[in-house]
């Protein structure tokens, strides 16, 4: 079983926020990178299929060279490959998938892993976008996933957390949500010998945009929320008064 | 300038998100609602709603939600009546086939929008990135139509009744490559119901780890309060579905909900902003919480958990 995940480095932002000078993005100074939450699980899924049926586990990005650190943490948890693609403009999830799915091309998989949605972004549209793109079928927001011949069935977990049984055939784009496993801890060993791995590095075709940011800006907060203050007695006091008026 | 809206219907039912589309239609033109079923009759009835001008009905596949008969059927619409705009829910659904339309047809797309203009014949979209930190207005340049998923419980549901001319439009749809077999609840642990609280104490990611549950529960016990949680706490394993608040979990309106260690996604908002007090415990202080807090402290939840302990 070969399966590709594709994987995000996604952008975290504290409390202060700088944009660029066009105004379209924020400053990249002002943020901090991470593993996407959920292609942890999606790395994780994979990991779990490849012990159970074999085969082999490519990781995939779309990023700067900086994103490598995101590969090379599926490598620390077990991957065996990585690619990252250059030239993907950010914040199009319809042009992330276009630039995807040549490697998937590439890589004839049995299955492709995306997570639901990338924390940064919210956009939960490249992997259905991807799946077209390759012309294969595809189950978004699964929790469960058991493989079978040429068939798979998964749970799609809907609004309220009623669940969905598909059955999909495969090869499949499915993209997995937030629990669908525990993803594990990479150790020391397996931090450093992933660093030692070579990333293959190959440049996005140019596809057509299906959005451009105009302007970032920080959104205006109304009247907001009334701060109770800093001292947590103070702040405990208001609360055990709030929760008696309120219940009277 | 036309607008397409796709009804959602779920085991029979039209959902909500469907006429709260309808209103975010109407100020960009004349709103046609479009209603995909096996038998689409009598969910056409339910969103004929006021401002609707059009319904146009296409029967085909299964009772049920597949992405496949949606994704075909919407790309007859979008080539039949060439719609400006097009809009959907930003439910799991629409997550399921939306993108996959636009990818084909090459449309304008985004996901997730709480605000859509028209600037002269440009249609601006507006979204969050940066886990609500930021704002972005969207354009869409040279799409001549444009597909955009659309919050829930951001636009008021359209009501009363339209008159709306019903049509049908004949669609021959491939048997579909993942098929919908049977729903599943999931499992009621007989644990208490959240929604039936007057005061929640919340918990999320910020408590940190497992340990932390027991003294949340015992707090809990002692102000009168029941104890729900965000979903990393029921992904974890720490504590069953039944005490998750938002999109996937509960949707709850108590007297008062405290948010401690919350950030404040959408899918947890989404469950918990009708709540009568909002009072939000959190470390950092633009986490897009305290935008739907009523009130909030930028303070460490454990120092304020210590103090309550004292008071009860
Ligand atoms: C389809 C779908 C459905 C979903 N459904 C749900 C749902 O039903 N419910 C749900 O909750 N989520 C849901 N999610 C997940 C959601 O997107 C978020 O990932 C989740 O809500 C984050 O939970 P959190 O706020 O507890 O964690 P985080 O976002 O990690 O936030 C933790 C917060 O704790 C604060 N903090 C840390 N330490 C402290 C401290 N010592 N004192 C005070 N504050 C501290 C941090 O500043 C941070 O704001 C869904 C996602 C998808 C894609
Ligand atoms: N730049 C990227 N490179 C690789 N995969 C990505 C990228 N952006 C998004 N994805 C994949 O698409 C999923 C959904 O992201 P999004 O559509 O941005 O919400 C992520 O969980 C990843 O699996």
């Amino acid at each position: 079983m070969r399966t590709v995940v594709c994987i995000k480095q996604v952008r975290t932002l504290g409390d202060e926020v700088e944009f660029t000078d066009d105004g379209r993005d924020v400053d990249p100074d002002y943020v901090d990178l991470a593993l996407n939450e959920w292609d942890s699980f999606a790395t994780e899924e994979a990991l779990q299929l490849k012990e159970r049926l074999g085969g082999e586990v490519v990781v995939v990005t779309c990023g700067p060279e900086e994103s490598e650190a995101a590969l090379r943490r599926c490598l620390a948890m077990g991957a065996d490959r990585a690619v990252r693609i250059e030239g993907v403009a950010a914040h199009d999830p319809i042009g992330v998938a276009h630039a995807l799915a040549e490697v998937v091309r590439d890589e004839e998989p049995d299955l492709v892993l995306c997570g639901v949605q990338s924390s940064d972004s919210v956009q939960a549209a490249t992997g259905t976008a991807l799946a077209e793109l390759v012309e294969l079928p595809r189950v978004a927001v699964v929790t469960r996933l058991e493989p079978g011949d040429g068939k798979a069935t998964a749970h799609r977990e809907l609004e309220g957390g009623l669940v969905d049984v598909v059955e999909v055939d495969l090869p499949a784009v499915l993209t997995t949500q937030t629990g669908i496993n525990q993803p594990r801890y990479a150790n020391l060993r397996a931090i450093k010998q992933a660093e030692q791995v070579e990333i293959t590095v190959r440049q996005a075709a140019s596809a057509p945009a299906a959005s451009r940011v105009r302007r970032m800006f920080v959104p205006p907060r109304g009247e907001g929320a009334e701060m109770l203050g800093t001292d947590p007695g103070e702040v405990a006091r208001r609360i055990a008064d709030l929760v008696k008026e309120r219940t009277a | 300038m036309s607008v397409l809206v796709v009804t959602e219907h779920l085991q029979g039912t039209v959902r909500d998100v469907t006429r709260e589309l309808v209103t975010a239609g109407r100020p960009l033109g004349p709103v046609a609602v479009a209603v995909i079923a096996r038998d689409p009759g009598p969910l056409a009835a339910a969103v004929d709603v006021e401002g609707v001008e059009e319904i146009v009905t296409v029967a085909a596949g299964a009772d049920e939600f597949e992405g496949d008969t949606y994704q075909q059927a919407l790309e007859a619409l979008i080539e039949s009546r060439r719609p400006r705009v097009v809009l959907l829910g930003f439910t799991v659904n629409a997550m399921s086939y939306a993108a996959a339309v636009a990818a084909k047809l090459g449309l304008g797309y985004a996901s997730d929008v709480h605000g859509v203009a028209l600037e002269g014949d440009a249609v601006i979209a507006t979204r969050s990135f940066y886990a609500g930190k930021v704002s972005a207005e969207l354009e869409f340049p040279g799409a001549e139509t444009v597909l955009l998923l659309l919050r829930p419980t951001t636009w008021p549901p359209a009501e009363g009744t339209g008159g709306a001319a019903v049509s049908s439009l004949a669609v021959e749809v491939a048997p579909p490559r993942a098929r919908h077999v049977e729903f599943t609840e999931p499992a009621a642990t007989g644990d208490v119901d959240i929604t039936q609280a007057d005061v929640l104490l919340s918990i999320g990611r910020g408590i940190g780890d497992a340990d932390a549950i027991a003294q949340f529960e015992g707090l809990a016990a002692k102000m009168g309060a029941t104890l729900s949680v965000s979903r990393p706490i029921v992904d974890a394993g720490w504590m069953p579905a039944s005490r998750q608040v938002g999109q996937s979990g509960k949707t709850v309106k108590p007297k008062v909900y405290l948010a401690f260690g919350i950030s404040g996604a959408v899918q947890h908002l989404a469950g918990m902003k009708a709540s009568g007090t909002i009072v939000a415990v959190n470390t950092d202080p633009e986490a897009s919480i305290f935008g739907v807090a009523h009130y909030g402290a930028v303070v460490d939840l454990f120092d304020v958990a210590e103090e309550l302990e004292k008071l009860y």
